[in-house]
């Protein structure tokens, strides 16, 4: 199974920070820009949309659904799955969908997030709600 | 300002090599450069520009240095790396360059041995920590945008096999071509999924090799004895996720590229008697046809169907070396070889069993990096003279 396998963790650098600190407290965040109001993913200090530097930190539901996926099946680690979730707050993320049966995976699925163990700080991946 | 008929393509060669595990990668890129020189009938001291991407060892100034390029002369250098499509993009550069009178007769060259198992390094992107668990390969990353194709336009496998089929009709003629054996729609579905909804036959091949071009004035190439061959057009762009907002994976950053090539060239898809696509997977090519306007979005399937893309058989002749689905994928990197073909068909050198007849004008386009992902796109728009 994909839970077995062994996630590489994250390196971090300022601008990312504070994602991994609050992923070790089992919380999804985003960034959102105060200036024009967009959310974004994965977090930037500039604004990727109107460059403003008003960007705040923003707890996500961690709720969405699947854009899309593609089940890797030949792989030395075994089948996974990965695609874009789309979540609840606008932006769509890529990611892999664990904790579940790769075959039966559709497009428009109910997602939510789980966090994964590595090494350093745990990985976000979603499992079907 | 703008570039069309300021350069023409006056020497081209593509190395016969497949699998080349008793060669050096710098000793390939020496080879093609040697090749496409020779096919100019001009001399390594002649070239006074030289272009390299990623898979350069070392990048350009080693190369230029182990080429043994005349430094006295040499007076400039582009080392854009944009994956598979860096060598399109650098015909665009070349000739922007040699309009500029930055340059005059510019090498452009590409070469590696995925195959014996040696592949470039690539620094990481902002995105590392946010996606490299996750383990986006090409397969997946195009199995991606093929699932999503046909969850919004109800393209099929059925449809998406006839890109197959297609290259290997044009892959029997080719002595080279890894894959010569012609392949019916039942094959391609038969043969193993790799990454859904791709099955292996919807994969390019893995080969070593490598090609080089010559780009230089008009001047120049009507000194030389080779028939010939200009670029009208040029486009290029990129596409990503852009912070996740609006995804939509059933499109490239083709669909900015060829516009501004058509525009620049001044006509429109319908003009085009050879398409040079890259074919990294069967979506590739379906998604760069409707991005460059052969068909609406979302009818690709449709327009790929029943032997479209096959030379003397359908509307638009495509890839007729056997491209990357059949023939080769030098480096994982398809750009170089488009351009090699298309000049081909220009000049009338093509396999006979696949020559377009009065091929005048012909586009190579092609992607670089993950549609699924991010991605660089570049269309070139040649004409014979």
């Amino acid at each position: 199974m994909v839970d077995a396998k062994k996630y590489p963790a994250p390196v971090t650098n300022p601008e990312t920070a504070a994602f991994w600190d609050a992923a070790k407290q089992g919380r999804f965040m985003i960034k959102r820009c105060t200036a024009c109001g967009e959310a974004h993913y994965f977090p930037r200090s500039i604004c990727p949309f109107c460059y403003s530097d008003k960007t705040v930190w923003e707890e996500a539901s961690g709720e969405g659904t699947i854009y899309t996926y593609s089940l890797m099946r030949k792989s030395p680690t075994g089948p996974y799955a990965i695609g874009y979730v789309t979540l609840k707050e606008g932006p769509s993320v890529q990611t892999n969908f664990v904790d579940c049966d790769l075959e039966k995976l559709k497009i428009g699925q109910k997602v939510k997030v789980v966090f994964k163990p590595t090494d350093g700080a745990p990985l976000p991946f979603f499992t079907p709600v | 300002m703008t570039i069309k008929g300021k350069a023409y393509i006056a020497g081209i060669y593509e190395h016969p090599t497949r699998h080349a595990p008793d060669k050096s990668t710098a000793q390939l890129h020496a080879e093609v450069a040697k090749g496409a020189i020779e096919d100019a009938g001009l001399s390594k001291d002649d070239v006074d520009g030289y272009f390299c991407a990623g898979d350069a060892p070392g990048g350009a100034w080693p190369m230029v240095d182990y080429l043994g390029l005349n430094t006295k002369k040499l007076r400039h250098v582009d080392s854009t790396e944009t994956g598979g499509c860096s060598y399109i993009i650098h015909l665009g550069h070349a000739a922007e360059a040699i309009a500029a009178g930055k340059c005059s007769i510019a090498l452009i060259t590409l070469a590696g041995k995925p195959r014996t198992g040696v592949m470039p390094p690539r620094a990481a992107g902002a995105e590392v920590d946010f996606e490299s668990a996750y383990g986006a390969t090409t397969h997946n990353a195009y199995g991606m945008c093929a699932m999503r194709h046909m969850h919004d336009f109800g393209t099929t496998s059925e449809q998406l096999a006839w890109i197959k089929v297609a290259a290997s009709h044009h892959a029997q003629y080719n002595p080279h071509a890894m894959l010569r054996d012609v392949v019916t729609v039942e094959d391609v579905l038969n043969s193993p999924m790799i990454s859904d909804p791709l099955h292996r036959m919807d994969c390019c091949v893995v080969s070593d090799g490598g090609g080089a071009l010559i780009v230089t004035t008009p001047e120049i190439a009507k000194s030389l004895k080779r028939p010939l061959v200009r670029l009208i057009g040029h486009g290029e762009a990129m596409k990503g996720p852009r912070g996740g907002k609006d995804l939509d994976l059933t499109y490239s950053a083709g669909v900015w590229s060829g516009p501004r090539a058509f525009e620049e060239a001044g006509i429109t898809p319908k003009d085009i008697k050879y398409a040079s696509i890259y074919d990294s997977f069967t979506i590739t090519v379906l998604m760069q046809l409707e991005d460059l306007g052969f068909c609406k979005k979302g009818e690709g399937g449709k327009f790929v169907a029943d032997g479209n893309l096959i030379s003397g058989v359908g509307k638009l002749p495509f890839n007729t070396d056997g491209g990357g689905l059949c023939s080769n994928h030098p480096v994982n990197r398809g750009g170089m070889t488009k351009i090699i073909e298309a000049v081909r068909q220009l000049r009338g050198e093509a396999h006979p069993k696949v020559q377009v007849k009065n091929c005048d004008l012909a586009i190579a386009h092609g992607t670089g990096g993950l549609l699924g992902v991010r991605h660089a796109a570049s269309t070139a728009i040649l004409e014979r003279v």
